[in-house]
């Protein structure tokens, strides 16, 4: 299996992790690898298998709805790189480039 | 009694000498702390030493021990893996991404811990998000193994790993993904177990990839590690994949002997480039469990080979989904780039480290449109086959032994550069993590002056099983008493 640059562009953009040119040509070629030596699972027939997502017997666990005490916001906002008014913020989301 | 030989006991042993009187918590923080002072600039264990509030439990501790309130871990020394949430010490994952992070709250790992009493004498050392073998992906420097400082600890617990082998601490507690606790633990000559997934909660554990995820001890003895999985199992409701069950006294299943027991070994649990000192020590200690009275029958797990490929689309789908939420939004490093998407990609592109952009592009990779069913989806179903030969072999066995990994602990910078030989020395133990079982790593010899470990793998939610085993195994041998050369 193959990546070409472009593929690991695409795939970076979706996660959207920054990577240098340089990085990127190492990542097509590490990734390749990897995905090489998965290739291995397509010599099992798992047509008629169920998937397994998880192993444990829980299902839909539900607590009470009763509220109870959460973080304040002033722990909610201490490891905030910016704040204002109570709130995080970012950089306006629409218009510029993200449009 | 000297300080050198009191870091070397037991935790069941000081909490004899703690009760006893005939030391103090205070006294045992500081012998301790000073094993630290001694030896961090060697191994570098600890990402944050925790001097202070360590000295303040052992008050506390002992207060406590004076008016009979003593709890099984009551001024008893714990390192933490960089990955359990802590109130008063920074969490960071040993990632740029989270330096300095400091978490409202405690994981509930950490509260238990901290409300019987225990002392925290740091943060160790981990492969950045828990993801690696060696401690070496740290963005903040290696770890060495005690055994041989060229060698590498393993990992991604290789921190509390090495700390408990060094005596910095009595107790470590990591996490095991696919053998973050059992591989380093065989690498530096320690007790690591991994409990049955949704034994210990998880909340508060910085997660890598959710349905592998458990939290365990490090311990100088199987006893010890009973008596870590009892302070830290059963239920908490902020985790809802921690399983309602009662926790029972794991202490209480240990013995000398292995009568009537069926034990099994698997003959897929053998691989190219295995090192001859690790099967020649394996197969000895195969024989003595034998002499202990267990019936040893080969039993066959047939999917075995398959379940590294399997890991390794399951545990980066589910990193590259969990650590989206870094985006220098809420806490963390934060790159301002001009605009909100260009934010998000510098702070993640200068705040992961390699392995971790890896893993994440891999985990994206195989859930993007077109290629979930050929890879995620496949690996779900393969995992179904894992699982199902544990269920058909512990039918007919109580539990199964095999290497912990394929060698002893390598040298610093020799995996490094080929990520696929890196993730081969977890080959023996990430299908426990595919399986949801339990396992256990326990000494059994040397090759090379370097430890060697066997590992016991167990039914779901039959750690007493395990524990049973390894315990009569170690006390008929003397691996753990051997202590490293630092």
């Amino acid at each position: 299996m193959k990546l070409t640059l472009e593929q690991v562009r695409n795939v970076a953009a979706l996660a959207r992790l920054g990577l240098t040119d340089d990085e990127t040509e190492r990542m097509r070629d590490q990734l390749s690898s990897i995905l090489t030596s998965i290739e291995k699972l397509e010599e099992l027939d798992t047509a008629a298998i169920p998937p397994t997502a998880q192993t444990i017997e829980l299902v839909d666990v539900m607590r009470e709805d009763v509220a109870g005490p959460s973080l304040h916001p002033e722990q909610v906002l201490m490891n905030a790189p910016r704040q204002r008014d109570g709130f995080f913020e970012v950089d306006t989301p629409f218009g510029g480039e993200e449009s | 009694m000297a300080n050198s030989d009191l870091v070397w006991r037991s935790a069941a042993e000081q909490r004899k000498m703690l009760d006893s009187g005939q030391v103090s918590a205070v006294e045992l923080t500081k012998a301790h702390l000073e094993r630290m002072d001694a030896i961090e600039p060697t191994l570098a264990c600890h990402l944050h030493r925790m001097d202070d509030v360590a000295m303040a439990q052992a008050e506390a501790a002992d207060q406590r021990i004076h008016s009979g309130d003593a709890q099984p871990m009551t001024g008893i020394t714990v390192s933490l893996k960089d990955v359990l949430c802590t109130t008063d010490a920074p969490t960071t994952a040993a990632s740029r991404i989270l330096e300095g992070y400091m978490s409202p709250y405690d994981a509930t790992v950490v509260e238990r811990l901290r409300l019987q009493g225990a002392v925290f004498v740091g943060k160790s050392n981990t492969d950045e998000f828990a993801m690696g073998s060696s401690t070496e992906n740290s963005a903040f420097g290696p770890t060495r193994n005690p055994w041989n400082t060229d060698c590498v600890p393993g990992g991604s617990s290789g921190g509390p790993s090495a700390a408990v082998a060094a005596a910095e601490a009595a107790i470590g507690f990591g996490s095991d993904t696919g053998g973050s606790i059992r591989q380093p633990a065989g690498f530096c000559g320690v007790v690591g177990l991994k409990p049955t997934y949704g034994r210990v909660s998880r909340y508060g554990l910085i997660a890598f990839a959710s349905s592998l995820d458990q939290i365990g001890p490090f311990t100088r003895t199987v006893e010890d590690a009973a008596i870590a999985l009892a302070a830290i199992a059963g239920h908490d409701p902020r985790d809802s994949t921690c399983a309602p069950r009662p926790v029972s006294d794991f202490r209480a299943s240990l013995s000398d002997d292995l009568r009537g027991m069926r034990i099994g070994v698997a003959r897929e649990y053998s691989v190219d480039g295995m090192e001859p000192g690790v099967e020649a020590a394996v197969a000895a200690a195969v024989e003595q469990i034998k002499q202990l009275g267990a019936e040893v029958i080969e039993v066959s797990l047939p999917h075995t080979g398959y379940a590294l490929a399997t890991y390794y689309i399951t545990a980066p789908a589910e990193a590259s989904a969990n650590l989206a939420r870094f985006d220098g939004v809420r806490y963390g490093l934060s790159c301002a780039a001009g605009s909100l998407k260009a934010m998000y990609e510098t702070t993640r592109g200068s705040g992961f480290g390699d392995e971790v952009k890896r893993r994440i592009m891999l985990g994206t990779y195989a859930l993007s449109s077109g290629y979930y069913d050929a890879y995620y989806v496949k690996a779900q179903k393969v995992r179904t086959l894992i699982k199902q030969d544990f269920d058909q072999a512990f039918a007919s066995v109580d539990a199964i032994i095999a290497p912990t990994s394929p060698t002893v602990a390598f040298r610093v910078g020799a995996r490094t550069d080929d990520p696929v030989q890196m993730y081969l020395a977890d080959v023996f133990t990430i299908p426990a993590n595919m399986a949801g079982i339990p396992g256990i790593a326990v000494p059994c010899g040397f090759s090379g002056g370097l430890p060697v470990s066997l590992q016991v793998l167990g039914r779901s939610f039959d750690e007493q099983t395990i524990l049973r085993v390894a315990h009569a195994y170690e006390q008929s041998t003397g691996w753990h008493k051997q202590r490293p050369p630092v």
